[in-house]
């Protein structure tokens, strides 16, 4: 199988195989000796080059993570003959992005109105969460297109809160 | 000895105390509010009964529903804690009128000891030092004047009725007080009901050491050795640890007495803790007293080998304290590290959610007390302690080298925790030396943290090849606790990450 994989925004190509108990893996073109069991749901133990590493994934509706030691990073893998993988990436920002909830909370307060132009990482709105208050930023400029939620909504993260256009 | 107990309280201080329970025969009674049904502490106990919706004055500060819960359990004590009701004189009052033993100290002891003026008036009786300043609230502006005059400057004016920050101001100068003043009474009036302000002569860089007394019902007081607080942000203690690196025997023979001294002079009982400021010249002052078990008492419990919550039940029913002064030994050093759910990347907020994974530490001299268990939503209605993670050893660097390692094995996946913040802490020069105040943490965390040596990109390389290695062997990410997330949906917990093909679903009709 080949991948295409994204890790912190640096794109990789893998290919990778188990015939029986061995393993192909080629990163980038460069062959790598590795072995890989899955200890448990989310953990890996691979061995590369006689190190060893227990991997976790942390994977939630909207993304993945995988850590490292104690680095996380943001991970995202396709195989680019499939459906999902032919989805233009390139047109992905400059499209509607969806404000998510990252956490479940209270909406407290709406800063903008729909229609309005707003820049990137302007606050849209107000999330109360464990009596602390967090605003949710915009993640592009442009216009909001559609506000989902309203004042006193309570909200359960990965929640569409709006979406930018 | 008692055959129940009822715990009035959550998350791992109630499975901490409902662990003594089992330890001694004594059944065991859990409260739990409609958002905690499946937390940790109910399951672990012998009976468990609702008591109302999440919010704490609906439920686990319900005195009413408390005492009815007693009463149907037949429970014949109360053991409150820390927080919620562990240090509300009114509570400790109700347990004795209605014939439950309140595992603490009397309602009167606390509340000589819940008025910080007060209590500083009792120890000016009883010739206790404590922070130069008034032992009474600030009538006038002139009256403040006088004393700073009198105290020198800097000064603290502090509220009489509370703490955390509130009702405080720090005053440099003469010109700056009466402005300072009315500011302090009015924030105070608001947040504690109360405008009763007091002055102290401000101590810079001073450290908070705290004694751990216990006292029976016979009048004999002991004290147990000190912990050291000062790592602190905004005024909430983060990591603690026992003994204090600066406290050396015959300072730590004079604070015990003073504090034991304190406990006599409040007619205390039960175990309770007496706060210190310590000056640069290692001057202690008594600052202000807790009648509760506190949070960091494992530490204490490691270089004693005492076990305080079967003490205070012991206490508390009667029996004398089985041991003299001169039989307390402290042998070897504890930290304790406090984990939270909070983002140490987003200014601490907190991260309630769902705990998708959870590897915890264990092993030689590491103690865990935890509420948290995989598969658990951390609920958003209460202060987001999880877990504390203590490493114990023979010395203070054995003690840090196994709780460095134990926060390398420990793992909270699906919501954010501060345990990065520990290593952070524990690998700092200043920390490892000893060289901090209370000041130290915060000082810590402005400075920008150290780029990741040249691991990192090799690291990226390994994560590239994980994302391979994990879509091959688990592709869909298939989450085996999805029934137990849909029970809990109703209380804002996080919803299952979907199969691939839903998600795929999702994306491509939303587009």
């Amino acid at each position: 199988m080949i991948y295409d994989v994204v890790i912190d925004g640096k794109n990789y190509r893998l290919e990778l195989e188990r015939k029986a108990a061995e393993w192909i893996c080629r990163l980038d073109g460069k062959p790598i000796q590795i072995d890989a069991v899955l200890a448990r749901r989310d953990v890996v133990s691979m061995i590369v080059n006689g190190r060893a590493y227990e991997i976790k994934r942390e994977q939630s509706a909207t993304d993945m993570h995988l850590w490292v030691g104690s680095e996380r990073y943001a991970a995202e893998i396709s195989d680019p003959r499939s459906f999902r993988g032919r989805k233009s990436r390139a047109g992905a920002d400059a499209g509607p992005q969806k404000l998510i909830a990252p956490m479940p909370g209270r909406i407290v307060r709406i800063l903008v109105a729909e229609k309005s132009q707003v820049d990137l990482g302007q606050g849209l709105l107000v999330v109360e969460a464990m009596k602390m208050q967090n605003e949710i930023k915009s993640p592009k400029k442009g216009i909001v297109a559609k506000l989902a939620v309203a004042p006193g909504a309570t909200v359960n993260a990965g929640d569409v809160l709006a979406i930018v256009e | 000895m008692f055959k129940k107990i009822l715990i009035a309280n959550r998350g791992e201080i109630a499975v901490r105390i409902i662990r003594a329970c089992r330890e001694k025969g004594i059944k065991s009674v859990a409260v739990y509010s409609d958002v905690d049904r499946a937390s940790l502490h109910v399951r672990k106990a012998d009976e468990a009964y609702a008591i109302g919706p999440a919010p704490a004055s609906e439920s686990y500060l319900n005195i009413e529903k408390l005492l009815d819960v007693a009463k149907q359990s037949g429970a014949e004590a109360v053991h409150p804690g820390y927080g919620f009701l562990s240090e509300n004189p009114r509570f400790a009052q109700a347990c004795c009128d209605a014939g439950v033993k309140f595992i603490g100290p009397s309602a009167s002891s606390m509340e000589m000891m819940g008025s910080k003026t007060r209590a500083r008036q009792e120890m000016e009786k009883a010739g206790i030092p404590f922070v130069p300043g008034t032992a009474r609230g600030l009538r006038s502006a002139e009256e403040a004047t006088q004393v700073a005059e009198r105290i020198g400057y800097p000064v603290m004016l502090k509220a009489a009725a509370g703490g955390g920050g509130k009702g405080m101001r720090l005053v440099e100068n003469r010109g700056d007080l009466a402005s300072a003043l009315e500011s302090a009474q009015s924030e105070a009036q608001r947040a504690f009901g109360d405008s009763e302000v007091y002055i102290e002569k401000y101590i810079a860089n001073p450290r908070h050491i705290e004694m751990q007394v216990l006292a029976d019902e016979h009048g004999n007081v002991v004290w147990l050795g000190e912990r050291e607080c000062s790592i602190q942000r905004r005024h909430q203690k983060v990591l603690e640890e026992a003994p204090s690196p600066i406290v050396d025997d015959d300072m730590r023979r004079r604070m015990g007495e003073v504090a034991v001294r304190v406990a006599k002079t409040a007619g205390y009982t039960n175990a309770g803790t007496v706060e210190f400021l310590v000056d640069q010249k290692k001057n202690f002052y008594f600052l202000e007293m807790n009648t509760r078990l506190q949070v960091e008492h494992p530490v204490t419990e490691l270089i004693t080998g005492l076990d305080l919550v079967h003490l205070q039940i012991d206490i508390a029913s009667g029996s004398p304290l089985p041991f003299l002064q001169e039989d307390v030994r402290l042998r070897g050093h504890a930290i304790e590290c406090r984990i939270y759910a909070e983002d140490p990347d987003n200014n601490y907020f907190p991260s309630p959610g769902k705990i998708t994974l959870l590897l915890a530490p264990s092993g030689p001299g590491i103690r865990r007390d935890s509420g948290m268990y995989e598969g658990w939503t951390v609920p958003i209605d209460y202060d987001p302690l999880l877990a504390k993670l203590i490493g114990y050893g023979t010395d203070r660097n054995q003690a840090i080298g196994r709780l460095v390692r134990a926060l390398n094995e420990y793992f909270v996946g699906g919501i954010k925790t501060n345990i990065s913040l520990f290593r952070r802490i524990l690998r700092d020069p200043d920390f490892q030396s000893a060289n901090f105040d209370t000041g130290y943490l915060e000082r810590l965390l402005a400075k920008p943290i150290e780029a990741s040596t040249d691991t990192a990109a090799s690291d990226r390389d390994i994560a590239a090849i994980a994302a391979g290695v994990f879509t091959l062997l688990e592709p869909a990410g298939v989450d085996s606790n999805s029934s137990s997330a849909k029970t809990s949906a109703s209380h804002g917990a996080t919803s299952d990450p979907p199969s691939g093909w839903k998600q795929t679903a999702r994306q491509e009709s939303l587009g």
